[in-house]
């Protein structure tokens, strides 16, 4: 990492620790805001960084929390997203193994800009082991008076339970997370009502990222013009890349948002092993379409992967090199959302199974153009008709897959 | 037969449900106790968690359907958890499936005769700088070889 605006550290036993988070100034931004700054002008301070969500959508953090009416009677409730699902992406296990405490610190920021009184970290079933230190911390916080009925002395109280998945990729759809939360199959809500007006058990509820959260903050310690300045124009800070895939140092790089993906995949994972050549990369998440290695020069903020055709999403970069075959990506991606469909939505339901129905049979037996137009058409089916983000997740890589690679894929699969 | 959890876990349960302002949302939470405890929930423990969170039985089968780390029949005493999407099979992660397959002599989805190994598939496990990765009991493994894969698995079985 060239840089630590999320205040990561190399891993060992310690670092995670409350006293350690303290000695690096941890919970100074918190007190701060909490001790000295009105809620309005927390939510305004969030608001000129410019902090887009790191969970995939790009929402702007601070106009999500304008959208919970102020004032309101009854309760208020703050999710946080740990189902980090998006295959290639793994910076929240980072965030919730090495620094615990910042998303603890950037959960107290956002609870009282909004007024929240009780938080909700609904961590992925996978990451049982990693919420083990999670609730150690949420311990440590407890016992300091970081969190609890009068945090830092003050009226404001802060209540955190952390919720265990159970190995459903859906549930990051936040009102998916929501139905999951509640005790239900984790099928999205049609919106609106958006969360932050019906939420959780009915109420306002802001759900963010893990990330998200604790980019606050550096926002509050260090101001909103230190962590704008160091994104692009609409998209402030710096991100977690998390790389993977055909480089030689895999990891989780912090840089400024809009570097450019040949920078990250060349300067600092290393590039292609030896003798090896990118073929294509996923620049988002496994739901960002590919782009092809021509296209690396891209900046990597939410904008500029949108006008490439592809999205920032995650930030999730799986590099992909010249020895793997196209069709071998096609199948493990059309797999993965034939498994992962919740079933609420028929088109999403129904296309992602015959897109992998196709796929299967192209790999056993060989097929002709006409099946990649059919699995383009399913794809185009999907599109636009389902209630959340999953269908258009899946369709969307899958035609850039057999749209792009199109004469590669007529060889494989041709009889 | 009825089910009834041990008095532990029944704490356990009573403290989770605390926890919520509706009864219904400890459901996860409480299905995780009881796998931990019995290793699967039965039928008789899906009637008893409606019947503690007043939903009705078919909301537990509902969910136990859905969710792809919930067990309604037994598993293996160990549970081996192979990532299988994109990362780790750019690392050869199907080779390592196979691998770990012939030497339990089961499939995905399978267990040993034994009782001492459940295999299945996992979808992207946020470990791919790691890849090809697995769990163990939840436990993270990676990257994994052939080689490191037979040395974890004896060493399973040594202690088993």
């Amino acid at each position: 990492m060239i840089e630590n605006g999320l205040a990561l550290l190399p891993h060992d036993d310690r670092s995670w620790r409350l006293e350690d988070y303290l000695a690096r100034g941890g919970y100074e931004a918190a007190r701060k805001a909490i001790t000295a700054m009105t809620p309005e002008a927390v939510v305004d301070e969030v608001g000129r960084a410019v902090l887009r969500g790191r969970g995939g959508a790009g929402f702007p953090a601070g106009m999500k929390w304008g959208f919970v009416p102020r004032g309101a009677a009854g309760p208020k409730y703050l999710c946080v997203n740990a189902d980090e699902g998006e295959p290639g992406t793994f910076k929240d296990r980072l965030i919730l193994m090495r620094a615990p405490h910042r998303l603890l610190e950037g959960m107290l920021v956002a609870a009282y800009a909004v007024g929240i009184p009780k938080a909700f970290i609904y961590v992925r079933g996978e990451y049982a082991r990693i919420a083990v230190r999670l609730e150690e911390a949420i311990d440590e916080a407890r016992a300091a008076g970081f969190l609890g009925p009068s945090v830092f002395g003050t009226a404001f109280g802060l209540e955190v339970v952390v919720h265990l998945g159970a190995g459903a990729y859906i549930c990051g759809e936040e009102t998916a997370l929501l139905e999951s939360l509640e005790g239900r199959r984790g099928q999205p809500r049609v919106k609106p009502p958006f969360p932050a007006t019906v939420g959780l058990f009915r109420s306002p509820t802001v759900v963010n990222n893990v990330e998200t959260l604790a980019s606050l903050p550096g926002i509050l310690g260090r101001g909103a013009d230190w962590f704008r300045e160091r994104g692009v124009p609409g998209d402030g800070g710096t991100r977690l890349f998390s790389v993977s895939g055909a480089v030689r140092r895999p990891g989780v790089y912090e840089l400024p948002v809009g570097t450019s993906l040949r920078t990250i995949i060349e300067s600092h994972a290393g590039g292609p092993p030896e003798g090896r050549t990118i073929k294509a990369v996923v620049p988002g998440g496994l739901s960002a379409p590919v782009l092809k290695p021509e296209e690396l020069d891209v900046p990597m903020d939410f904008d500029s992967l949108a006008g490439a055709g592809s999205m920032l999403g995650s930030a999730g970069i799986v590099v992909i090199s010249d020895r793997t075959p196209i069709l071998d990506v096609l199948h493990v991606t059309a797999r993965f959302y034939a498994d992962e469909s919740c079933g609420k939505c028929t088109p999403c339901r129904i296309g992602t199974r015959w897109i992998l129905k196709i796929v299967e049979r192209l790999r056993a037996a060989g097929g002709g153009p006409e099946d990649l137009d059919l699995v383009v058409r399913l794809a185009e089916g999907i599109r636009g008709k389902t209630l959340c983000p999953l269908g258009e997740g899946a369709a969307l890589p899958i035609r850039a897959l057999v749209t792009r690679f199109r004469d590669e894929l007529e060889r494989a699969v041709a009889r | 037969m009825t089910y009834a959890p041990s008095p532990a876990a029944v704490l356990r349960i009573e403290r989770t449900i605390a926890l919520y302002p509706e009864k219904p949302a400890a459901l996860l939470p409480v299905l995780h106790v009881i796998q931990e405890e019995s290793g699967f929930i039965s039928r008789e423990a899906e009637v008893w968690v409606a019947a503690k969170l007043a939903i009705p039985p078919i909301q537990v089968g509902e969910v136990l359907s859905f969710y792809g780390m919930l067990r309604r029949a037994p598993g293996g005493r160990h549970t081996i958890r192979v990532c299988r999407n994109l990362s780790c099979h750019l690392a050869g992660a199907e080779d390592l499936l196979a691998f770990i397959g012939r030497s339990l002599g089961i499939g995905p989805g399978e267990t040993t005769p034994d009782g001492a190994f459940t295999l299945v598939t996992a979808e992207c496990l946020g470990n791919c700088d790691r890849a090809p990765c697995l769990q163990i009991d939840g436990l993270d493994q990676g990257p994994v070889s052939r080689e490191s894969a037979a040395a974890l698995i004896e060493e399973l079985k040594a202690h088993d």
